[in-house]
This record gives C-alpha cells, structure tokens and sequence, in this order.
C-alpha cells in the first residue's frame, strides 16, 4: 500500500484520446491507467498493454472439467459401484458425454470469473481510488504517474495541449483496500507509505 | 477515426435521438434514481400475491404429499414437467441473444441483451421449482447429487438422462449468471458513481465490486464476454437436447422421435424471443426506453420468432409423417388418434393455430413492425409453446399399450395450477425488482456502438455516401494520422 502522486487528465471524446495516448507515451511518462466508462478497442495496444492470457486459463480450466467428469464417472460405473443397466457396457462412453460436455462449461465459466476478478482485484467491499467520478459515465480519465523525475506542472501543461479537458493533480492509494463506498474511512486502517515526487 | 469502423447506412440506426454518452447513463439510470410509478407497484404486488398462492400450493403439496396434485397411473407427468420444460424453452432466448448474436456479430443485441438475461435466470429459477418439487420428498432433493455418502455410497445413474438434466440445467443457471453478472459490473459501477444517497452508495458499492473502468480490466472483461459467449452458444443447445433427451430416450411412443433435440431447442428459441417481445415492449413503454429499444429490434426479433416458428411447424408435419410411415402401430394411434384427435384433440389443434398458422403473419412487414400485434403475437406463442408441451406429454401418457392401463381424462387440481401461477409470481417479482434496482440495457455496450450506430452518425455516413469522389477525399483526409 503506497500512496503515490498522479497527474490527471479527463477527455470527453475518444478521438482526442488516442493521439494523446501516444503522445504522453512518446514524451516518456509513464502512464499509470486509462479510465474508461466503455471498452476502447486497440486503447490497450496503443497504452502497450500485453494481450491478456484468460482465455487460455478457460481452456485449462475447460479440459480440468472434461477429465473430471471422464475419471470420476468412469471410476464410479466401472470401479467403485458396478450395476448391471439393461446389460449395457459399463464403460459407456456416449451416455457420458452430456455430463463431461457440462462440466467442461461448468469449470471453465466459473474458473475464467473468478480469475477474472482475482486478476482485476475485484470483489464485494473492495474500494479503490477513483481518479474521476465520471470516469464510468462518459470521460475518459488518463493517469500519469509521477516519478521523482516527473515535473508536475510540465506534465499537466503536457496533458492540457494533448486535448484534456480538466488537469489535476492526486495524492492517492495505488492499489486497493476494504471499504464501502459511503464512508471514507477503512474498514482496516493498513500502514501507508508515502512515496513523494 | 470514425470512418474506419464503417456500418451500411442501409441499416437503421440501434439507436435513435442525437445522444450524448452522459445522455445514455442518464436515460437508463434514470429509472434507478427515480420513485417506482404506481404501475410498477401495482404489478409487483400482484406478482407477489401470485407468489404467495404458490407457496400455499406448494405448502399443501409438501404436507399432503403430489396426491394434491391429479398425477397418477399412467399420467405420471402432468402440468409439473409441461412447465418445467416450458420455462426452461423461455430461458433459452437470453443466452441465445447475449451468446449466439455476439459471436454473429449483430449489434442490435445491445439494446435488449442485459433484460433477455436476467429473463433467462428468472425462468431457469422457476423452472427448477418443478422437478424440485415433484420429487415430492422434496427434503431429499440433495441425493441427485452425486456426493460421498453412506449407503454404499451409492452414486446416481451417470447414464440416466434425468441426472443429464440436473447437470444441464445447473451448469446453465451457472453459467448464465456469471454472464449476467460480469456484464452488470461497469454498469453498477456507473449507478455507484452517481448516487447521491448513503444506501445507493453503500449497495451499489459492494454490488460493482470496486469496479473502476481501467483499461487492462476492460480488455479481460472482452476477453471473458468472448469466452463466456462462445462456451455458452454449445451449452445453450445441449440444454435443451438433454431436456428432450427426458422423453427421446423413452420407449414411449410419441415420445422416442430423433427429431425431438432440433426440434426442442428452435422451440425453445421460438417461446424465448416471444417472452422477450412481452417484457420488452413493457418495459420500453413504461421506462421510456423508446430511443434504445427501437421498431427495428422489435422487427429484428419478429423475423427470429417466424423462422422458429416455421421450423417448429416443420417438426411437427415431420412427425406426422414419420407417424404414418413408419408403420408402428401404436406410434400411427397416438398420434392420429390421440393427438390430431380424441379427448385431447383440442390442445393439439390450439398449438398448431398458435405455433405454426399465427406466426406466419410476420412474413408482412407492417405486421412485424406493429407493436400492439406482436404483443398479441407474443402471447399466443407461450400459450402455443405451453400447449405443444403439455401434448407431448399428456397425449402421450393417457393412453399406455394395454388398454387396461388407460387413464382416465386429466386435469389440474387448484394446487397444480396454483404452483404454476406462483412460478409467474416468482418470475415477476424477480423481473420487477431487476427493472428497478438494475440498469435493464447494457449502458457501456450501447456507449460502444453509439457512434458507430446512433442516429447523428448515421446521417453523416449518409451525406458521405451521397457525395462525389473530389468531396469525399476532401472531407476524410484532412486529418489523417497514419
């Protein structure tokens, strides 16, 4: 937990974002994230995001349902409680493959969300700093960390002829911690460290 | 920039009115923020009223045992599994709009995508009441699982399709509402962002999950629609299969037909969209959804619900036919002399009116686009859809090989019906309170076709359209970056 200081830039039009995007990546700041209220395609390949993985996590997932099911039904009907079904075979394949289908879905759907929200940290009570309340509505809020080396008021002046709207500058929690959204405080008061430009 | 994702200024546009993207949050949160009308109240009160019978006929049920009910020798399925396959078809359509439509690509799922999901649980929920219940033991319910235990243990039958079942339509519920769910995030997130009470912060905070619209989050968040779309597309259709697969696997006739999987499942999709014609038009009426829920969508879901409509009636002539054709005798008699005739002639004859000849009419445009017709339209599909089930399973049962086995004329008791209107109850409730309390379309998936697809941005792609070459190059190069 370090409380760090950002400049904040706000866009009102995507269009504006994505040369200022580069722009700010060219200048050498080191963008910290870009907030915004809906999916920007290629806004991940312009920040220089690596492609996310989480659908390989799915596949693994999927196969850990499908041997599941396979083993354990195979180990039931032909291992542990063998009955007689209309003098059937006990290893039979076809009948199963509704279940191996649905528990290969089962275990990939449930495995994929819950990476999903381990890998975006999220989950009920979980609060973060939110650079712009409008962020989720209809601005576009690029956050340029500040380093020891960063000068604040060049990179704000930077942000304002990129096209921003609003600059300001934050004092704020980097990651996250337990609280609610109708109070301030903590839930649980970490000890904080304070990383000064 | 705008000129790269090019959409034909044929199509209409998804979304009507010159909107802004804070105009969107505000049209759909609007309701959140606001007091309920008095028709909200009205009609979840009566829901809940529905509710409470059900639970009296269910409280009967369990403390008298299913002799409350008018099942017996040889209707051993009755009004309970026609509604349990009923609702499990009406929750067919949201999964096939968010999942099916995603992957083929068409936008106008936006605009009803996030209702037709929460329909899809609401009705999967009512619909696991009835094999639930039907056990009559219901506190007994747990041994479909196959868990370790001490009689043996002694496992369920892997090979029985009725566990298929537990296992389809708990894998379906699942993973429908983990769908629903991480596509609610941003858009709670949006309703926290703007409440201006304590309580709204408080809920709508836990319930976004401290979402916060970061670029890396929505790239997983594509990459997980995606997936989740692409494995719910096969889960959809082996849903459905399974349910058919209760009967296909019989030896019952009328019942054991290979064509029942394709058949169930346009079934399904055909009683889905009719549903979400129902709520729909509602909801767009009273929440004033006119510019996102637009005649096109509409339109869009007509054109679904006579194509289904029209492979249903294919099945049921395919029937017929096979009936006839193959030459067994006691297939030949249920159909042509206990279905398209008998005691139970009635009920097959509505199905068809309401399945097959009624849809038809959607082939006219003007009809297709007549909002008080296809809610007429909705409706008669259900009651369709509900008849065709109860033919499958009712005509089927009341008249066994051996005469001597033939039952007498079914009907429901008070209590059949009742468990039945409290599932209307249940779905209602549920649907008003989500109309309420959540954001009932997609707000981030309408922002991200807004100005690809909203009404100012198709004019302009038109004027483009109609100019000369020397203007066109003129009015798109002028700001070239690449």
């Amino acid at each position: 937990m370090t409380i760090k200081k950002f400049v904040v830039g706000s866009f009102d039009d995507e269009e504006v974002l994505f040369p200022a995007v580069k722009k700010v990546r060219k200048a050498g700041y080191k963008i910290h994230d870009v907030y915004t209220p809906f999916p920007i395609h290629g806004l991940d390949a312009a920040m220089g995001l690596r492609d996310t993985s989480l659908h390989t996590a799915g596949f693994i997932y999927g196969l850990t349902g499908l041997t599941t099911a396979l083993s354990f039904i195979s180990w039931v009907l032909t291992r542990d409680w063998i009955q007689n079904y209309g003098g059937k075979p006990h290893f039979s394949l076809p009948a199963w493959i509704p279940i191996m289908f649905e528990l290969t879905v089962l275990f990939s759907a449930v495995g994929m969300v819950l990476t999903f929200c381990y890998l975006c940290q999220l989950a009920p009570f979980v609060k973060k700093h939110h650079f712009h309340p409008r962020a989720t509505d209809d601005l576009f809020v690029m956050v340029i960390e500040c380093t020891s080396k960063t000068n604040v008021q060049e990179a704000e002046a930077f942000l304002a002829a990129a096209g921003a709207q609003e600059v300001n500058v934050q004092l704020a929690e980097a990651g996250w911690w337990l609280g609610r959204y109708d109070m301030e405080k903590k839930l649980f008061d970490n000890k904080t460290e304070t990383v000064t430009a | 920039m705008s000129l790269i994702k090019y959409e034909s200024f044929v199509r209409e546009p998804l979304v009507d009115g010159d909107k802004t993207y804070h105009q969107v949050t505000e049209d759909i949160v609007y309701t959140i923020e606001a007091k309920p009308t008095r028709l909200w109240y009205i009609g979840f009160w009566i829901s809940v009223a529905l509710l409470l019978f059900g639970v009296f006929s269910l409280y009967r049920e369990v403390t008298y045992g299913t002799g409350q009910w008018n099942l017996g020798k040889t209707i051993g399925w009755g009004w309970d599994i026609t509604n349990f396959v009923w609702w499990v078809g009406i929750g067919h359509a949201g999964t096939l709009i968010s999942a099916i439509l995603l992957l083929f690509r068409q936008g106008w799922r936006t605009g009803v995508n996030r209702a037709a999901e929460a329909m899809t649980i609401f009705a999967v929920i009512c619909a696991g009441q009835f094999p639930i219940w039907h056990m009559g033991r219901v506190w007994m319910a747990f041994f479909v699982m196959p868990y370790p235990n001490s009689r043996g243990p002694l496992w369920p039958n892997f090979n029985s399709p009725l566990l298929w079942d537990v296992f389809a339509i708990s894998t379906y519920f699942t993973v429908s509402l983990l769908f629903w769910y991480s596509g609610l995030l941003p858009d709670l997130a949006t309703v926290r962002d703007r409440a201006k009470t304590k309580l709204r912060k408080l809920l709508y905070g836990i319930a976004s999950f401290g979402w916060s619209g970061s670029t890396k989050h929505w790239q997983r968040h594509e990459s997980l629609s995606l997936v989740l779309a692409g494995l719910s597309t096969p889960l959809v259709l082996s849903v459905h299969t399974i349910v058919s697969f209760d009967f296909a696997t019989s030896v019952v006739p009328g019942w054991h037909t290979t064509i029942f999987p394709p058949y169930f499942v346009a079934g399904a999709v055909f009683s889905g969209f009719a549903m979400v014609q129902t709520l729909m038009l509602i909801v767009r009426k009273v929440m004033n959804l006119q510019d996102y829920i637009t005649l096109g969508h509409i339109e869009a879901m007509n054109k679904v619900i006579v194509l289904t409509g029209s492979i249903v009636g294919c099945a049921y002539l395919t029937e017929l036919f096979i009936a006839w054709y193959g030459a067994n005798q006691y297939e030949y008699d249920i159909f042509f002399k206990y279905r398209i005739a008998g005691a139970y002639g009635w009920s097959y004859w509505l199905m068809m009116t309401c399945n097959v000849i009624s849809p038809q009419l959607f082939w006219f445009k003007k009809l297709r686009r007549n909002i008080g017709f296809t809610f007429f339209m909705s409706v008669v599909v259900n009651v369709g859809m509900w008849f065709e089930r109860f033919v499958i399973i009712v005509s089927s049962l009341y008249r066994d090989y051996v005469p001597s086995s033939w039952s007498l004329y079914y009907r429901p008791t008070i209590y059949e019906i009742g468990f039945y209107l409290g599932t209307f109850g249940l779905f209602f409730t549920c649907f008003f309170l989500f109309a309420k309390y959540f954001p009932v379309i997609a707000i981030a998936e309408i922002k991200s076709v807004l100005k690809t697809t909203g009404e100012s941005y198709k004019a302009k792609m038109t004027e483009l359209e109609n100019m000369s070459v020397e203007e066109f190059y003129a009015k798109t190069h002028h700001n070239d970056h690449h």
